[in-house]
């Protein structure tokens, strides 16, 4: 018996509310970021069962195109990470409020 | 059988993901990380993209999360104290907040598809080949584009993340 | 180049004299001021005594027409130009010939003024007013003169405008004839609708073509030349001032006296007067408001003239004179003698404007003072302004010969005759203030010149007679008061004395006046008998007064005025306080209108839409007070912000 499609969306939804709520809770700017790999990686997988679903590869392209887009993303956050790490002394999202009134 | 392998990869996923967010030890949510991310792979396999799990396993596991290995350890992230007082009412609304998604998606999914089936795998979809011509033809702009954008991230992430100069030093608030 | 091509020049030449004078010379430059301020006005007259010798010689008694230019198109499609017809060319003279002497007289008495230069700038651009209100060929050009005169008025008035008063009394003036000027163009826009003409010869074709359209209900239940007759006067009661607009005119002796003489007793006042006859043809298919017209005019005759006899400043005497006498040329008009209206407004002219140059003749003699208390005995230092104030003051009262006799007498003999209801009385009114008339002018010259000198003694050393610039005026206009009135004396003396009618005023007018098939005018003739009797009691009413007059301020002198007041002291009180009519009008139009405005000031400007604002900024206010709580700093509530915003974004895309 194969697995029905939605199957597969229903748990891509269900990591990407666990990413969404740990990007909302966490403290760590790192823990942060990790969240966010997640809820991209739900996305990924939502597209890849698309292209199944339809039978069109070029949902599985943009898998791949996310991919090295996520990659890009992951340097240039964590270099501002570092930037900020620098300015603050620490990474605590909470600490790091320069947009106070 | 493949109903076996899906069962095994979600719940294997989901479980790490619970861990990413859930543990305190920014170590030990990375290495979560790895762990649902190969899940992820797996599934890929199931969805009939292989050529997208190998990218997966490559590039996350192995060039990003390493990224983030490093950053951890050289900022020595420590173990993330609990939130203060502000910090629950927050947790509360970001815990509703999830479900009413998860629910809302859920629904729309369930009403969208429900049972339906996946079509079947062809050794066609599945082969490699299909994807490369995709590549260097219909999608052979995005590709290169892709390739700037990586060089961009480099140098971006190379100037950003540099030593500060001395006079920069001062300027620090 | 005939003179008539360059008719346009007769109002266009005053009007450059006010823009040189007012844009282009300075004070320093006073005999260039002058020769401008003066010689525009005379070259305007020459050339209107040319036109109009060249128009009698060719074209009358048609009129002449001078089309300037077409100023709107269209439906309501206008024209700028100039009419010469009989009316008009005695307007002319008058305006012109009395005006220029008024100039001249006014380089000697301003001639020390700062304001010199401002003052001729103002006087010219009058006098272009004032003839283009004369000249113009349709009611539009009519009204812009009418209000052109009344913006001079305002601004001559308020010459003196370092003072508190003349401002006030300008500002009074121009807003008492506005109220008119509404009335006046309620009855023009009535006129347009529908005739759909403003052109005096047009309209005049029309409404002869088919007199009946004139019959129709028009509004307020009147017929459509009722309506018309009606609110035309009311602009002529403004401009004229007459009852009940005429509280302007007292307060108008604020301003020099060559104003109060060419202004407020020679020209713009005589306005209304000259609007009425122009438009008599519908004043003859309304019978009904002729009758107001006159009854109006009797009534602020006498009203006027009582008020007159106990006023002290001689100037304000004058002017409720010409308030009385102005009454007189509206009962002409009202019982159908246009010609006698007119004949009146000319002699009127003269005589007044001698008097009033009389008077200011004493008042430079007397350094500034206008109280005739303080005067007495001023024929022995003024001589000639002492013959011409009393050769004016016997034409006015009427004695025979004199100019006012004559067209005084034309005026209650057509009153007497007419075929009004209660046209007897009318004419017991007239007659009355005729006495009363020649009583308060005898009681001021007897104030005036005869007697003791009351004054302190630095003005009796002070006095001087006025120099020749201005006594010349001054004789040249008793010549008119008294050669004015020959050219004029009424038919029906002539009839009375068996002689050949030469009534040369009267057949010179006789175009103006329409005849209307089916209306025809039907003036009585009297019987000799009923002539001579009318013309003696004229006399007779003017020799009580003067009598009367000497007997009291003559023989007595002030001490006369003191025992009235003491054995009527209410009457005397009312009549001084000239009946209360400033306070009666403050209390019932100027305090309502007061509270209105302040009501409009403070509720509805102040707090509702004032308030209105300040509340939509305190809610802005707020609105940021509040908001402000949301920008806390913390990355992870914006996320959140974030995370909702996606929701809301996808339910709504969804739903």
């Amino acid at each position: 018996m194969t697995v029905p499609v939605s199957w597969y969306l229903l748990l891509a939804a269900a990591l990407f509310a666990i990413g969404v709520f740990g990007a909302l809770t966490r403290r760590s700017g790192i823990a942060i970021f990790l969240s966010i790999e997640l809820m991209l990686n739900a996305a990924n997988l939502v597209l890849a069962a698309y292209a199944r679903l339809l039978g069109e590869r070029s949902g599985q392209m943009v898998v791949f195109f996310a991919l090295a887009v996520a990659a890009a993303e992951a340097a240039v956050g964590l270099a501002l990470f570092i930037a900020v790490f620098r300015l603050r002394k620490t990474i605590d999202i909470d600490r790091i409020n320069l947009m106070r009134w | 059988m493949e109903l076996a392998a899906f069962a095994f990869f979600a719940l294997l996923a989901l479980g790490s993901a619970i861990v990413v967010v859930g543990h305190r030890n920014p170590v030990y949510s990375t290495m979560s990380l790895v762990v649902a991310l190969l899940a992820t792979a797996g599934l890929f396999v199931l969805l009939g993209s292989p050529f997208l799990a190998v990218l997966q396993v490559l590039l996350y596991t192995g060039a990003i999360v390493v990224l983030f290995l490093f950053v951890i350890m050289l900022l020595n992230v420590g173990r993330e104290r609990p939130a203060a007082g502000r910090g629950t009412m927050q947790t509360w609304v970001a815990g509703v907040g999830a479900l009413v998604f998860f629910g809302a998606m859920a629904r729309l999914i369930w009403e969208s598809y429900g049972e339906a089936e996946a079509p079947r795998l062809t050794e066609e979809f599945v082969a490699t080949r299909g994807l490369a011509e995709l590549l260097f033809t219909t999608y052979l702009l995005p590709f290169e584009i892709i390739g700037l954008l990586l060089l961009v991230a480099v140098v971006a992430a190379s100037w950003v993340a540099r030593r500060p100069t001395p006079d920069e030093e001062e300027e620090a608030p | 180049m005939s003179a008539l091509d360059l008719f346009w020049l007769v109002p266009a030449l005053p009007l450059a004299g006010a823009a040189i004078n007012g844009l282009l010379l300075r004070n320093s430059q006073k005999p260039l001021v002058t020769a401008v301020g003066v010689g525009l006005p005379g070259l305007s007259l020459l050339v209107a005594l040319a036109a109009l010798v060249e128009w009698s010689a060719s074209v009358r008694p048609a009129a002449y027409e001078q089309v300037l230019w077409a100023w709107t198109a269209g439906p309501a499609a206008f024209d700028v130009g100039f009419r010469l017809d009989a009316l008009s060319a005695v307007m002319l003279f008058v305006v012109t010939f009395v005006g220029f002497w008024i100039h001249v007289y006014s380089v000697g008495y301003m001639g020390h003024d700062a304001g010199y230069r401002r003052y001729f700038a103002y006087l010219n651009l009058f006098m272009g007013a004032m003839l283009l209100l004369i000249l113009g060929n349709n009611y539009l050009v009519l009204f812009v003169g009418w209000e052109g005169v009344g913006l001079c008025s305002y601004l001559l008035i308020g010459y003196y405008f370092e003072e508190a008063f003349p401002p006030y009394a300008g500002k009074k003036a121009f807003i008492v004839n506005r109220i008119g000027d509404f009335g006046f163009l309620l009855g023009l826009f009535a006129i347009w609708s529908t005739w759909g003409t403003l052109h005096f010869g047009q309209l005049g074709e029309k409404i002869l073509a088919d007199p009946a359209v004139a019959h129709r209900p028009f509004a307020l239940g009147l017929s459509t030349a009722a309506f018309i007759a009606l609110f035309l006067f009311v602009g002529a009661t403004g401009k004229s001032a007459q009852i009940p607009l005429f509280v302007w005119l007292p307060d108008a002796m604020a301003g020099p006296t060559p104003v109060s003489a060419l202004i407020h007793a020679a020209t713009m006042v005589t306005a209304g007067v000259y609007m009425v006859v122009r438009t008599n043809v519908i004043y003859q298919l309304a019978p009904e408001i002729s009758t107001v017209v006159a009854v109006v005019g009797a009534a602020t005759a006498i009203f006027a003239a009582t008020i007159g006899i106990a006023q002290n400043d001689i100037k304000k005497v004058l002017a409720y004179s010409t308030v009385s006498q102005l009454g007189y040329m509206f009962l002409a008009a009202g019982v159908g003698a246009y010609k006698a209206a007119i004949f009146h407004l000319g002699t009127h002219a003269f005589f007044k404007a001698c008097l009033f140059l009389g008077s200011g003749s004493v008042i430079h003699a007397m350094g500034g003072e206008q109280d005739i208390r303080k005067m007495g005995g001023l024929r022995k230092h003024l001589p000639a302004t002492y013959a011409t104030f009393a050769i004016s003051t016997l034409a006015i009262a009427g004695i025979p010969g004199l100019a006012g006799f004559f067209s005084k007498d034309e005026i209650l003999g057509a009153t007497f005759l007419a075929h009004v209801p209660a046209a007897r009385l009318l004419w017991g009114v007239g007659l009355l203030t005729a006495a009363l008339t020649a009583c308060y002018m005898s009681r001021l010259v007897f104030l005036t010149f005869f007697g003791d000198f009351r004054g302190s003694h630095e003005q009796e050393h002070h006095l001087h007679e006025s120099p020749r610039v201005m006594t010349l005026p001054l004789w040249v206009l008793a010549v008119g008061a008294i050669v004015s009135g020959w050219i004029g004396i009424p038919s029906g003396m002539w009839e009375a004395f068996g002689a050949h009618d030469r009534d040369w005023l009267g057949h010179f007018l006789a175009p103006v006046v329409a005849v209307i098939p089916g209306h025809e005018a039907g003036e009585h003739h009297a019987s000799q008998a009923l002539e001579l009797a009318l013309i003696g009691a004229s006399i007779a009413a003017a020799v009580v007064g003067i009598y009367l007059a000497a007997r009291l301020w003559l023989r007595r002198g002030l001490e006369a005025d003191a025992s009235f007041a003491a054995r009527a002291p209410r009457l005397q009180k009312l009549l001084e306080e000239k009946y209360r009519v400033d306070e009666l009008y403050d209390r019932i139009v100027v305090r309502p209108i007061a509270k209105l405005a302040r009501i409009c000031w403070k509720v509805i400007d102040e707090l509702v839409i004032d308030g209105g604002l300040n509340v939509a900024a305190f809610l802005t206010e707020i609105t940021g007070d509040l908001g402000r709580f949301t920008t806390t700093g913390n990355v992870r509530n914006y996320a959140l912000y974030f995370f909702a915003g996606v929701m809301l974004l996808l339910w709504w895309m969804v739903l």
